[in-house]
């Protein structure tokens, strides 16, 4: 399953590499990618993942980066 | 200027405001006049702390996190090492302005981005679904295949569909960068992304929002920036070493030149802080991928729709470029481009004599081909349609039409025999009639055994496609090759008409693939190959060349999949533009990586020594950021 989410307050660019990376790193995540440009997350999911599930550990790792930003749900 | 950036801004203009004055008081000497050093310091804290707590404490979130390389970190450590030595002025001024430069750096940004995805506001946001006979607002998202949308005037189109009620004229120009309205009446399809002009139409969708076109359209430009250009791997690898290497260095710098030569801590504290504040990549890591995105946004203006940042890359090395004839330079479609009556020796006829000459074969053939479904016979019946409109033919009443296999078709008018076919078929019915000899396929047509004239039908040339293939040269492709499954006569003319400098005929579709190998064996490096083709049947020579030109096709969706690059107007004079694109946008991204770096190189050895301030590390830092975006940002013009 395929989704995209906008992402507010992304302000710098090699944090949104060093957030996609460790989204791509949760289980259940089959490839994600953070646009910096378009502020925009896309998530690839495992059929049999939980969506809210994963996009709330993809909030944590999000927070680890900038406190600011944030996956608009 | 969002809220954030708004509140940003008040709190630089307040710590700004008590800033001044104490730089006026230390410069004259006055903070030294205080009884106790740490009420100087107490008093600078205050503009300090207006200005940079958020830095503070984000770099508290991150060490906390064991993000230590983070640039609010390195920033904090720099101004409190500026503290420890007592240059509490100079603390004061990094942070205030490393923050204006932030909120600049992030200004810049936002601007950006909102001029970029303004070139793509294609995106309907609403569909006027039609319930019960009233009309119901709802998401482009929520609409089923089959429902019944009304489209009103001046409103995006939101799917794609079939026209069922209404005529107006689309305006596509956001997805093809085609200016001429499209016009669109009941049966028609019409696609998702376009304008619809003064006239309000009813349509049955055909697909839903997901696998429209301009759901499609969005998602491979938004996608676009995920496929990297050498340029941007390059500078994603050398960020990851680049701060940790200059942060070392910073902590080397402090400790190890005081030990060796006995020198003052505090001198090699300062340089040390100033080696922290360059080593933030971000001028680097912000504006090359933008750069690319709105070279990629220039593009897709014009109508182009480029699937990669390294396809523009590769693009602006380009030298060898290939295109299959048939659907590219040519439109592919059949047309009468001369009619030629039988000449007469003894009589030469006056200009209207000719004319009618040219009327009367036509028409007799046309009455005649109207009974076929041959290619050939309908572009017959087309063009006689367009020189005196339809009803001239019904009224030529023809008789026992058959068609005779392999030769052409024959009938009968008021008890005499017509005929209309191939050379073959005037030798065999015992015609005289000259051979013409030339491109194009000739059907001779006859009456009451006599030679009437003859029809050329031939494909005709794309316009323009001779000034793109000029335009292309110009732009220093060295080398254009055709590839066709076609003749070698109707190759040939086509080559020589457009100044193709090399041809191969009559392949069969694998054999393309084996030419376009050979090309890309004698090509050398940096000399990139394109092929172009219109997306069918060439798939697998697409993929082979360095970049794949696809014809849109528009609303075609084999053609958007195959190709690296989407032509959607089907112009191929758009080539050369999107050249000149890419080129632009290479130069710019390489201006700014010449000129971060060597900027922040020259802070950094002029740091050590000792001859460059911390006010020259922060302009190296965020000076340089914003002036590389704004730079980039260049990339959007023309």
């Amino acid at each position: 399953m395929k989704k995209k989410f906008k992402v507010e307050n992304l302000d710098c660019a090699h944090c949104a590499a060093k957030m996609e990376e460790a989204i791509k790193k949760i289980p259940g995540v089959t490839d994600a990618a953070m646009n910096f440009m378009t502020q925009k997350l896309t998530l690839e999911i495992a059929d049999d993942a939980n969506m809210d599930e994963i996009v709330e550990k993809a909030q944590e790792c999000v927070s680890k980066v900038s406190i600011v930003c944030e996956i608009i749900r | 200027m969002n809220k954030r950036q708004k509140r940003d801004l008040y709190r630089i203009i307040a710590a700004a405001v008590l800033f001044v004055p104490l730089f006026v008081v230390e410069h004259l000497g006055l903070l030294e006049l205080l009884p106790y050093p740490w009420i100087a310091l107490l008093i600078c804290l205050v503009p300090y702390l207006i200005v940079g707590y958020d830095v503070i404490k984000e770099a508290a979130h991150n060490i906390k996190n064991g993000q230590i390389f983070d640039e609010n970190f390195l920033m904090m450590i720099a101004t409190f090492g500026a503290f420890v030595i007592g240059e509490y002025i100079e603390a004061v001024a990094v942070m205030l302005f490393y923050q204006i430069g932030e909120l600049f750096q992030s200004y810049a940004v936002g601007k950006s981005r909102e001029s970029i995805t303004a070139l793509m506001d294609i995106c309907p946001e609403y569909a006027n679904v039609e319930v019960d006979g009233e009309l119901e607002e709802v998401d482009p998202d929520d609409v089923e295949i089959g429902s019944i949308i009304v489209i009103k005037p001046g409103e995006k189109v939101p799917l794609d569909g079939v026209v069922i009620e209404g005529e107006s004229f689309l305006d596509t120009s956001a997805l093809t960068g085609e200016s001429v309205p499209r016009k669109v009446s009941v049966g028609k399809d019409i696609i998702s992304g376009c304008i619809n002009g003064n006239g309000t139409l009813r349509v049955k969708t055909t697909k839903e929002f997901d696998d429209s076109t301009v759901a499609k359209i969005l998602e491979l430009v938004e996608n676009a920036t995920n496929k990297k250009a050498k340029v941007e791997n390059f500078i994603t690898r050398f960020a990851k070493y680049y701060t940790p290497f200059v942060t070392i260095s910073a902590v080397l710098l402090a400790v190890i030149p005081p030990i060796l030569l006995q020198d003052n801590w505090f001198i090699w504290l300062e340089r040390a802080c100033t080696f922290l504040v360059v080593s933030c990549p971000c001028a680097l890591v912000i504006s090359v991928p933008m750069g690319f995105f709105g070279g990629i946004g220039a593009a897709s203006k014009e109508g182009v729709l480029v699937k990669g940042s390294n396809y523009l890359e590769l693009l602006s090395e380009m030298d060898t470029i290939v295109f299959d004839k048939t659907g590219t330079l040519t439109n592919g479609v059949f047309e009468v481009t001369a009619v030629v009556p039988a000449v007469d020796e003894k009589n030469v006829k006056t200009e209207l004599e000719a004319a009618m000459a040219e009327c009367e074969v036509l028409g007799l053939a046309a009455a005649l081909e109207r009974f076929s479904t041959h290619p050939i016979a309908e572009s017959i019946v087309i063009a006689h349609e367009r020189r005196q409109g339809d009803l001239a033919i019904a009224e030529v009443k023809m008789t026992d039409v058959e068609e005779i296999a392999g030769h052409g078709i024959s009938g009968k008018f008021s008890g005499k025999a017509v005929y209309a076919g191939n050379y073959k078929l005037m030798k065999q019915m015992q015609i005289p009639c000259e051979e013409y000899n030339g491109a194009g396929t000739v059907v001779y047509v006859a009456y009451d055994n006599t030679y009437l004239g003859c029809i050329i039908i031939s494909d005709t040339i794309k316009q323009g496609a001779k000034e793109a293939i000029a335009d292309l040269k110009k732009a220093g492709v060295s080398k254009t090759v055709m590839l066709t499954g076609d003749r070698k006569e109707a190759a040939l003319a086509v080559a020589k008409a457009l100044g193709i400098d090399e041809v191969q005929y009559e392949l069969l579709p694998g054999d393309k693939v084996d030419e376009v190998e050979k090309l890309l064996s004698v090509a050398g490096r940096k000399k990139r190959l394109a092929f172009v083709g219109d997306g069918i049947n060439d798939a697998p020579v697409l993929a082979r060349a360095d970049i794949g030109f696809a014809m849109g096709s528009l609303g075609s969706d084999a053609a958007i999949e195959a190709a690296d690059i989407v032509i959607m107007d089907d112009d191929i004079r758009k080539i050369a533009h999107v050249m000149k694109i890419s080129r632009k946008t290479m130069a710019i991204v390489k201006e700014n990586i010449v000129f971060a770096l060597g900027v922040k190189g020259m802070v950094l050895i002029l740091g050590a020594i000792g001859m460059a301030s911390m006010w020259a590390a922060v302009f190296a830092d965020v000076g340089v950021a914003v002036i590389a975006i704004l730079n980039s940002m260049r990339t959007l013009r023309k």
